[in-house]
């Protein structure tokens, strides 16, 4: 694996008017924990429900409530700071960050400030051209999501709907070492990738469990860091592209006018693709943060922790080395199958005494494309591992060929089936007896005189006379087979 | 047969249990009691049908052989408790009409061991004040005035109410919280006896937070018996508090009467302010001549962060305070005042729903806690509270058992007499009480005689962490030698 180190890549830099600009990203990801009940109540965590059906009384900030800490929430951020492979501090605490707003119902949100419970970390991210860079974590910390005020109920009323007031979040800090829109999404994807993996956040993004703050900062190559922007609640990847894309021309256009760039909050507008100024540096709230006192420091058992880290599953990148290390796939077909953890698991299905390579290439190239068409993940798959399997073995023994297993995937795909059932009910079988194949090309030559003699002055016409046959033939000829004969019927070498 | 209101909480559950009278007896002895003493303003809420349903229900109980440690006792509820379906509104005009669906896990502690509710108690709004004059319900009169005067006193605050209810009688003993000598100062200023155990010692939940930190309940009754009784049906660790502490809860009554000989009592000459009036300093010197007396060993000792504390707590106990109350919005329960838009609506609603006193200590806390300030006030206040902290831990390493020092700096002052005066004088009440709310300490105020006009005066002992045991037998013992004192009732 290349590490790519962080000078400015000239591939990466942006064209302006008046030379190249580096844009420099960092990013507050937020990551809903995966657990029953929220950070400090009972009450269900679950998305969704009727309004306030998932609402303790804590959660409601009735008078004299208290916060208790889930403790299932707490060996979550673990699990999660040992798979971004960062310090776990043994003792962190938790503030009170204080502001006005109908669905924050105590007044305060209570969060981790100056002593979170993970500290620094690397992501190491695969990007599309084969090179991986590092991505620093400056810390994680749990705080309550907040509730969702709701606008169009009533015509001068607003809702408020409290089931998602407490649930627990992970903020994930990473240092400003991204610097462009490309490794951005590739360092969220990746990031959904060890957090679905981990089993600490579901990743779903549609539904809000993961959404990311963008900082976004441009400057001359070689230059100290510009003044950031701070693009808010980008619930999806490819948003994000977007978002920086836009953000880092606005501000090369405002600096290249011979302007300076307000340090503010924006929001992205998908419909628009442009993002809009939200608030400035001098609006933002004091949030005067304290520790909160209903709460004692949190103190780890170095034994627990341990614990927990003896547990952890494979992750995405020992998994990666492993598949190359084993299997002999590329780095990049490593990387694509272990995306997703069910994927890596029906591919170590389907390799396991098989050709590696030859599964990863029939599941990335077929199995992949045809469950995206249909949009269906692979826990859907209507081809199982085995039957899967069962094809790239009839590939391997010659029983058919690449092209009619592909027509075979799709039968089994479709319809279900034993794939070597199939193959002998619809007649897929390979024909290798030399005496049908001889015939089928004696028929074209007959057939074809002109192309003969072509064929005598120039040797790569063969391909020709090949495909014909294997026309001829419903596809079932051994193209190997066809190719020798037509080769010698010809002579040529 | 005597007036069953006289009888202390003690005597009634002997007199209970020997079917003397019966539960229903006593508590319509009360309900007729707190009827005869609205003229005090104690209760602002009384609940006579409640309270003789709880009676009759221990009338059963008894009957059966099943009586609980407080079986048929008639207590009043500081209103900052959280009673299911009953008022709880920490007497402040923003929770207009709210009325908990749960139960403090102090009240349903006392219901579990067979107490019966009164009522509810004034206070000061939000436990804010120490005169019982910041209540939206009204001020509170002390059952105590000057000799040959007909002039209203107060009882102290926050729990003025709970004070002056267990000193006109009208409750065996009263629920009470302490959170800078709340417990301590109005059973001064009323002869009456109050704790306040070990921060960790009594679950905070569903008790109406003012600062979470320093807050602790305890009971106010009318001797040392009463209160160890109480505060042993009070205490408990609760899993949904986290900051509840889980030790065994001792028999705090058996305490009461122990030897106090050999015991090493601090005095600590830091208490001994300037300008303190003679009959204080005569009272403490009564104090330590009494366990002096009993066999204790009385040592000088020094606290040299007292001086700071004070000024310390008016900064981390508004700061608190200025967080805990900005769920009072207007959005959700109580009051709810108009607004053009959300912003409006949060500013008249709290505008109208708090007190004088309360804005005034929202306004100090969001200030300390703000950016710029937070390093100059906030935690420069939590670095002397750590100081503070270890000056008690380094006597008690010496080998002290116990601290004995004057409960207040006055005996109980006039209705409306400090109510134009610079905040600060009304702040000074708690000088002697605030170090042990802000080290965590058990502190325990015992009446100890009467000013030269015939008010009651207080001492305070100041214990290790979790030896409330040790200032119910000194208690008891200053409390021997000194008698008990008593209201005339003109009510």
């Amino acid at each position: 694996m290349t590490i790519a180190p962080r000078i400015p890549d000239p591939k990466k830099l942006i064209k302006g008017a008046t030379g190249d600009w580096e844009v420099v990203i960092g990013m507050e990801v937020h990551a809903q924990v995966t657990s029953r009940s929220k950070l400090f109540s009972g009450a269900s965590a679950a998305y969704g429900g009727a309004p306030n059906s998932h609402v303790s009384l804590v959660d409601a900030a009735m008078p004299g409530m208290l916060p208790v800490i889930n403790e299932e929430c707490i060996a979550q951020a673990v699990r999660t700071g040992l798979g971004l492979k960062a310090a776990i501090n043994e003792v962190s605490v938790f503030d009170r960050k204080n502001y006005f707003y109908p669905d924050l119902p105590q007044g305060y949100q209570i969060s981790q400030y100056k002593q979170p419970i993970v500290g620094e970390g690397v992501v190491t991210v695969d990007l599309p051209d084969g090179i991986s860079i590092e991505v620093g974590i400056e810390r994680l910390h749990l705080e309550q999501d907040a509730g969702k005020s709701i606008h169009d109920q009533h015509p001068t009323m607003s809702f408020v709907d409290l089931n998602r007031s407490g649930v627990a979040l992970m903020e994930i800090v990473s240092k400003p070492d991204l610097r462009s829109s490309e490794e951005a999404k590739a360092y969220l994807s990746k990031l959904r990738t060890i957090l679905r993996y981990l089993g600490t956040c579901d990743g779903n993004m549609e539904e809000g469990s993961l959404r990311a703050d963008i900082n976004v900062s441009v400057r001359r190559p070689g230059e100290p860091l510009g003044t950031r922007c701070e693009i808010k609640n980008v619930n999806s990847i490819r948003f994000a592209g977007q978002a920086i894309e836009y953000e880092a021309r606005r501000q090369i256009g405002i600096l290249e006018d011979g302007g300076v760039i307000d340090q503010e909050t924006r929001l992205y507008d998908p419909g628009k693709g442009e993002t809009r100024s939200m608030r400035s540096k001098e609006e933002a709230h004091d949030y005067r943060y304290f520790p909160d006192p209903d709460l004692l420091p949190l103190v780890l058992d170095p034994a627990w922790i341990e614990g927990l880290k003896a547990h952890l599953p494979e992750l995405p990148d020992e998994k990666k080395a492993r598949f190359i290390a084993d299997y002999g796939v590329t780095p990049y077909d490593a990387m694509v199958l272990t995306l997703e953890r069910a994927s890596a698991d029906y591919f170590e299905q389907v390799a396991k005494g098989r050709d590696g390579k030859a599964a990863a290439n029939f599941m990335i190239n077929e199995l992949f494309g045809r469950l995206n068409k249909d949009g269906r993940s692979i826990e859907d798959s209507p081809v199982s591992a085995d039957q899967l399997g069962a094809i790239v073995d009839l590939i391997r023994d010659g029983t058919i060929s690449g092209k009619i297993a592909k027509d075979l995937f799709e039968i089994v795909y479709t319809e279900g089936g034993d794939p070597r059932d199939l193959v002998e009910s619809r007649g897929l079988k390979q024909v290798t007896d030399t005496g049908a194949i001889e015939k089928a090309v004696d028929d074209v030559i007959a057939a074809n005189p002109d192309k003969v003699a072509q064929a005598k002055a120039k040797p790569t016409l063969a391909g020709w006379f090949v495909g014909q046959v294997m026309k001829a033939t419903g596809g079932k000829a051994n193209p190997q087979a066809v190719n020798d004969i037509v080769k010698a019927k010809l002579g040529i070498e | 047969m005597t007036d069953l209101t006289d009888l202390t909480l003690a005597e009634a559950r002997d007199g209970l249990k020997a079917r003397d009278f019966t539960a229903v007896d006593l508590t319509k002895a009360y309900v007729a009691a707190v009827e005869a003493a609205r003229d005090l303003n104690a209760y602002i809420v009384e609940t006579p049908e409640k309270a003789l349903a709880m009676a009759a229900a221990s009338d059963e109980r008894i009957a059966r052989g099943e009586a609980r440690p407080l079986e048929g006792i008639p207590l009043g509820i500081k209103d900052l408790f959280a009673t299911e379906g009953v008022h709880t509104q920490a007497c402040s005009h923003v929770l207009d009409r709210f009325l908990p669906p749960y139960e403090s896990t102090v009240t349903a502690n006392l219901w579990a061991d067979g107490a019966v509710m009164l009522g509810k108690l004034n206070m000061d709004e939000f436990a804010m004040g120490s005169s019982n004059e910041t209540s939206y319900y009204g001020p509170v009169t002390n059952p105590w005035r000057k000799r040959g005067s007909n002039a209203r006193l107060v009882p102290g605050g926050s729990s003025g109410g709970s004070a002056a209810a267990v000193a006109a009688r009208i409750c065996l003993g009263a629920t009470a919280t302490d959170t800078g000598g709340s417990i301590r100062q109005p059973a001064a200023f009323t002869g009456t006896v109050g704790i306040k155990p070990t921060y960790g010692r009594c679950s905070r939940w569903g008790i109406v937070a003012f600062a979470s930190s320093l807050d602790q309940a305890g009971p106010i009754a009318r001797d040392v018996r009463d209160t160890a009784i109480l505060l042993k049906s009070m205490a408990s660790v609760d899993p949904k508090d986290t900051t509840s502490v889980d030790l065994p809860v001792p028999d705090y009554e058996a305490a009461v009467g122990r030897s106090v000989k050999g015991l090493k009592i601090g005095i600590p000459r830091e208490y001994r302010l300037d300008g303190m009036p003679a009959e204080i300093d005569a009272l403490w010197q009564k104090g330590i001549d009494i366990l002096r007396d009993a066999g204790a060993e009385i040592v000088e000792i020094s606290l040299p962060h007292t001086k700071y504390a004070l000024p310390a707590y008016y900064i981390v106990a508004p700061a608190e305070a200025s967080s805990n109350l900005a769920r009072y919005d207007g959005v959700r329960y109580g009051l709810r005042e108009k607004g053009e838009d959300i912003v409006d609506l949060y500013e008249t609603t709290r505008a109208a729903g708090f007190g004088a006193e309360v804005k005034r200590r929202i306004l100090i806390g969001t200030y300390v806690l703000s950016a710029g300030y937070y390093d100059a006030y906030y935690l420069r206040a939590q670095k002397v509270r750590t100081l503070i902290k270890k000056d008690f831990e380094t006597v008690y390493a010496d080998g002290v058992d116990a601290i004995l020092t004057p409960a207040t700096p006055s005996s109980a002052f006039g209705i409306g007499e400090k109510a134009g005066a610079d905040p600060v004088e009304m702040y000074l009440n708690d000088v002697f009480t605030v170090t042990v709310n802000m080290a965590g300490l058990p502190g325990i105020a015992v009446p100890a005689g009467l000013s030269a006009d015939g008010l009651p005066l207080g001492l305070q002992l100041i214990g290790r962490p979790f030896d409330e045991e040790t200032l119910f037998t000194l208690g008891a013992a200053i409390e021997q030698a000194a008698g008990t004192v008593s209201a005339e009732r003109w009510w």
